[in-house]
């Protein structure tokens, strides 16, 4: 805080999405209806630019900008790169569904602002920050959930934007208990400054910031939200919000798990473990028997963000748990929205019963969709396989043997709704088969996100070393 | 070397699946026969230049993902070797046995491939991480074979069939990750693990990666009570699935026994081998007497090996018990189990071949729906005597080799144990012998079924290349079994040296 470290480029990739999200919405509002497409160009370039942005500043060391408010670190940077990332995937989903769409620029503009926000989550190092944060990633993902303006999409707008405000409002007063208990809303100054406050304002206020970021996580108990939003949403912008905030919301409780709140007085790790065993449990159990799969891949979030937790649960014991999270991140975003593109690609097909004969119809594409499902499951040689082994690894070695435990007898009961779709999608179609309305750029975003996440899983050793490094702290 | 014979068959099943699409049945067929038969060729090269005496051979190792310790790592001695060699005979056998499979060859040729990848990936493995993959992959592979080509039920039981031994690999999975945290530095590579004996000395520990390991492999083998999913699986996959399966796949978990749990956990390995040998009996009276009620012929053959694979457990058991014994005995029981993993491969395959044969003539397995066939197929039931005699035991065949040398090995530390399990070759024998005269002796008769409408014909040219030479080398290594001893032997005797300290 002593010198000036207010170097705008140090936020260059944040600075590019907000830059294509200004020039988006004032290009969208001159050019003709077809030419609108230019805007998402405009977004996939800011996405691209800020990618590499923050490729290039990775290697150093780790540092704070802007005052003590922004962590420049790994956790950062490859918050970053994960989110712009699947902000692409998304983008491309986008695309042919929006095409001509009279109100095709905005939905660019909100998916900037969404991943905005989902940075500022991940970067944040500074409670004010992380609710300012908080309000820019769910106020553009509550329009964009709503966006078709339809039955559904209204009621999944209306579900997200009550709970979101309801917790949002939580949070900030949780914030606010906290800025009382340790008179700063710095990490690096509350961190040592919450060791002797009095416990109760503390629990109280630390239950209110965790409301805000398990809501925006989707984890239980925040959840419910979720299947009704994703169902009820077009797919590319269920996509986005069942993906994308997490990656932020996770990393915030990461760093806040690591710095301010490693050494207080409070549970935090055990509560962690605890929220992320209900996560994984009840987000399996509910996607037993859906049918629908937009609902099914919600629930299955749910229960990835327990295994998530676990990684945070641990992430003052163990210094294998930044990597762990990190790559587990990337993994689940590229799987988790390559099984997004495969229901994109085929928009006709709501229903698991829809899929049956698919592979006789679409074989490239059954093997994406079933790599993607396995994957999510945690077979090997897919990415989410190393997460998860870094995961467990870091969860055994940081004390918490029952949870892996538990995370592993959920990850067999969760192979039973991923068969329960694999299963018609491979099995021989009796009736004749509804004239396909289907996509080619979503089909190739599901080859692609498939081909990235056994590409990401063998390559695991290379990715992973750049993961780790230490915190700002 | 040992890296490209692992991949190639993946690759082979690539070049299939991009072959287009009229691409006709016979080529693609021809294909996978010569990629089996290729393979074949390439492991007899390989035993050829085995020096029995030599450790581990066709070492490759390279780096993976270094920071979480895990690397690639692959080499084969005389406890992989045979099972390579196993795995070949097999999956070549099933390429010619499947020469009249009809039904979307393509795709039943390119997973066959991909499975024999992961079977040939699992036995050369030498670092746990790797150990694993091949492991779950061998899995997911098979349950497409039993979920696109199985029977009526086939849904059901490649639900089952997955759910169990996914169950089983994510123990393993634990256990393996135990072991790495105890190891320092920390490392998933079997030799490192192994020479390093990270759990010595702690024992409640180790226990628990024990037990954890234990259920992964005991899951795959399956000893009871983890084998509720073997019947339901074996009952309804198609018969190359079925040979597969009981053939290669099983043999992964006692091989896990020997390759991991035996040499890294010494301790708690001796500590626990009263519940092992315990385990063993059970599995061998339970398969034997559960078969013994079967009146369906395929459910029957899986039973027994519940009851074969009880024999291997007998014995790395018994190889523990106690350090009076002679260290000769010992390496009797586990020479004994490695051979009984190659004879009940051979034998077990063939019988699963041969019960193919009969559905598709039949179309049922049940044994009271047949009668008499001996008249109609001589040839086809001397196949099935053949190879129900030598898997009963019979001298002269490999089943002999392997139980005597079982026997002998674990009755001196074991004698209870022992004599109670020789029961299992009396009982075995009674299924057999009834089973045989059931189908093949008495008046004809033959099941009146849909689908059946041509008169019970005997063995065609691509079932008897398929099974003759399995029971012929089934006869070799009961007749002249040194050529296989020799390799399994020194192989045993390092075993035990690891398990002694």
């Amino acid at each position: 805080m002593t010198e000036m470290n207010e170097n705008p480029l140090d936020i260059l990739p944040e600075i590019f999405l907000v830059a294509g999200a200004v020039l988006g919405l004032l290009l969208g509002s001159w050019l003709p209806r077809h030419r609108q497409w230019i805007t998402g160009a405009l977004a996939a370039t800011a996405c691209t630019a800020g990618i590499i942005a923050a490729a290039v500043t990775s290697p150093g060391p780790a540092a704070s900008t802007f005052g003590d408010a922004y962590a420049l670190d790994p956790l950062t940077n490859a918050g970053r790169i994960i989110i712009l990332g699947g902000g692409l995937i998304v983008l491309a989903l986008s695309l042919r569904p929006l095409h001509a769409d009279p109100r095709e620029a905005e939905f660019y503009v909100l998916i900037q602002l969404a991943l905005l926000g989902a940075m500022v989550l991940a970067g944040a190092q500074d409670l004010l920050l992380l609710a300012a944060g908080y309000l820019l990633a769910s106020i553009p993902a509550y329009t964009l959930a709503g966006f078709r303006k339809d039955g559904p999409g209204t009621e999944a707008a209306l579900k997200y934007y009550v709970v979101g405000a309801l917790l949002g409002v939580v949070m900030l007063a949780g914030i606010t208990v906290l800025y009382a208990t340790g008179r700063a809303t710095s990490y690096l100054a509350l961190d040592g400054a919450l060791d002797d406050t009095p416990q109760g304002l503390l629990a109280v206020g630390t239950l209110g910031l965790l409301a805000g970021l398990l809501f925006k996580a989707g984890a239980v108990p925040a959840h419910y939200w979720i299947p009704d939003a994703v169902q009820g949403s077009a797919p590319p912008a269920a996509a986005l919000i069942a993906t994308l905030p997490k990656i932020g919301a996770l990393a915030a409780l990461f760093r806040l798990g690591a710095v301010p709140l490693d050494a207080e007085p409070l549970p935090w790790a055990a509560l962690i473990a605890v929220l992320a065993a209900a996560s994984m449990t009840l987000g399996n159990l509910a996607a037993f028997f859906q049918s629908d799969v937009k609902r099914l891949l919600a629930y299955s979030t749910i229960s990835q963000v327990g295994y998530l937790l676990m990684a945070v649960a641990v992430a003052a014991a163990t210094g294998r748990a930044q990597s762990a999270l990190l790559y587990y991140l990337a993994a689940y975003t590229v799987t988790n929205l390559g099984a997004f593109a495969v229901v994109c690609a085929l928009p006709g097909a709501a229903r698991i019963d829809d899929y049956r004969g698919l592979a006789r119809r679409r074989p490239l594409l059954t093997a994406s969709l079933v790599v993607c499902l396995l994957g999510l499951l945690g077979t090997p040689p897919t990415a989410v396989f190393v997460g998860k082994l870094e995961v467990f690894t870091a969860t055994i070695d940081g004390g918490y043997t029952w949870l892996a435990v538990l995370a592993a007898v959920n990850t067999v009961a969760s192979l039973f709704y991923y068969l329960r779709w694999i299963m018609p999608a491979l099995a021989h179609s009796s009736r004749p088969t509804p004239p396909p309305r289907e996509s080619r750029t979503a089909r190739a975003v599901a080859y692609t996100c498939a081909a990235l996440s056994l590409a990401i899983g063998v390559t695991a050793g290379p990715v992973l070393d750049l993961l780790s490094g230490p915190m700002s702290r | 070397m040992l890296s490209t014979l692992v991949f190639a068959p993946t690759a082979v099943a690539l070049l299939l699946l991009a072959l287009p699409r009229r691409t006709p049945a016979k080529v693609i067929r021809g294909i996978w026969v010569a990629t089996a038969a290729g393979l074949m060729a390439a492991t007899v090269i390989l035993w050829a230049g085995y020096d029995p005496g030599g450790g581990m051979q066709y070492e490759t190792r390279a780096r993976w993902i270094p920071s979480a310790g895990v690397g690639y790592h692959v080499g084969v001695d005389g406890l992989s070797l045979p099972m390579l060699a196993l795995t070949c005979v097999l999956f070549l056998a099933c390429a010619v046995y499947a020469w009249r499979e009809d039904r979307r060859v393509r795709e039943f040729a390119a997973l066959f491939l991909f499975l024999e990848t992961t079977c040939l990936g699992v036995f050369v493995s030498l670092d746990l991480i790797l150990f694993f993959v091949f492991f779950d992959l061998s899995i997911v592979g098979m349950y497409f074979v039993i979920a696109g080509w199985g029977h009526k039920d086939r849904a059901r039981a490649a639900l089952m069939f997955f759910l169990y031994t996914f169950l089983g690999s994510l123990a393993l999975l634990l256990g393996f990750i135990g072991l790495y945290l105890a190891a320092s530095p920390h490392t998933f590579d079997i030799v490192d693990l192994t020479a390093a004996n990270p759990l010595a000395g702690r024992a409640g520990y180790a226990g628990l990666v024990l037990l954890a390991i234990g259920i992964g492999l005991a899951v795959k083998t399956p000893t009871v009570p983890f084998h509720t999913w073997l019947p339901l699986a074996h009952t309804e996959a198609p018969a190359a699935g079925s040979a597969i399966l009981a053939g290669v796949l099983l043999k992964m978990g006692t091989y896990g026994f020997l390759r991991i749990a035996m040499p890294i956990l010494p301790d708690v390995w001796r500590q626990y081998a009263t519940v092992v040998v315990i385990l063993g009996v059970i599995c061998i009276l339970y398969g034997a007497l559960v078969a013994l009620a079967q009146s369906d012929f395929k459910r029957m053959i899986a039973y027994t090996s519940v009851n074969h694979m009880g024999y291997i457990i007998l014995a790395i058991g018994a190889a523990a018990a106690t350090a009076d014994t002679s260290r000769q005995a010992q390496s009797l029981a586990v020479t004994g189990a490695v051979t009984q993993m190659v004879s009940h491969g051979l034998l077990t395959g063939a019988l699963f071949l041969l019960a193919g044969a009969l559905y598709e003539r039949g179309r049922t397995y049940d044994m009271d729906a047949y009668s008499g066939i001996a008249a109609k197929a001589p040839v086809f039931t001397g196949m099935t005597a053949i190879a129900a005699f030598a898997s009963l035991g019979l001298p002269g065949f490999s089943g002999f080799i392997a139980e005597f040398q079982i026997f002998t090995g674990s009755l001196g530390p074991r004698p209870l144990a022992t004599s109670l399990s020789v029961l299992g070759i009396l009982l075995t024998a009674g299924l057999f012998l009834r089973a045989l005269q059931k189908i093949f002796l008495g008046p004809l008769r033959l099941p009146d079924a849909p689908g059946t409408p041509r008169p019970f014909s005997d063995l065609r040219a691509h079932e008897n290349t398929a099974v003759v030479p399995l029971l012929a080398l089934a006869v070799v290594v009961g007749i002249v079994p040194r050529f296989l001893l020799d390799v399994i032997e020194p192989a045993s005797i390092a075993v035990l040296e690891l398990l002694a300290r």
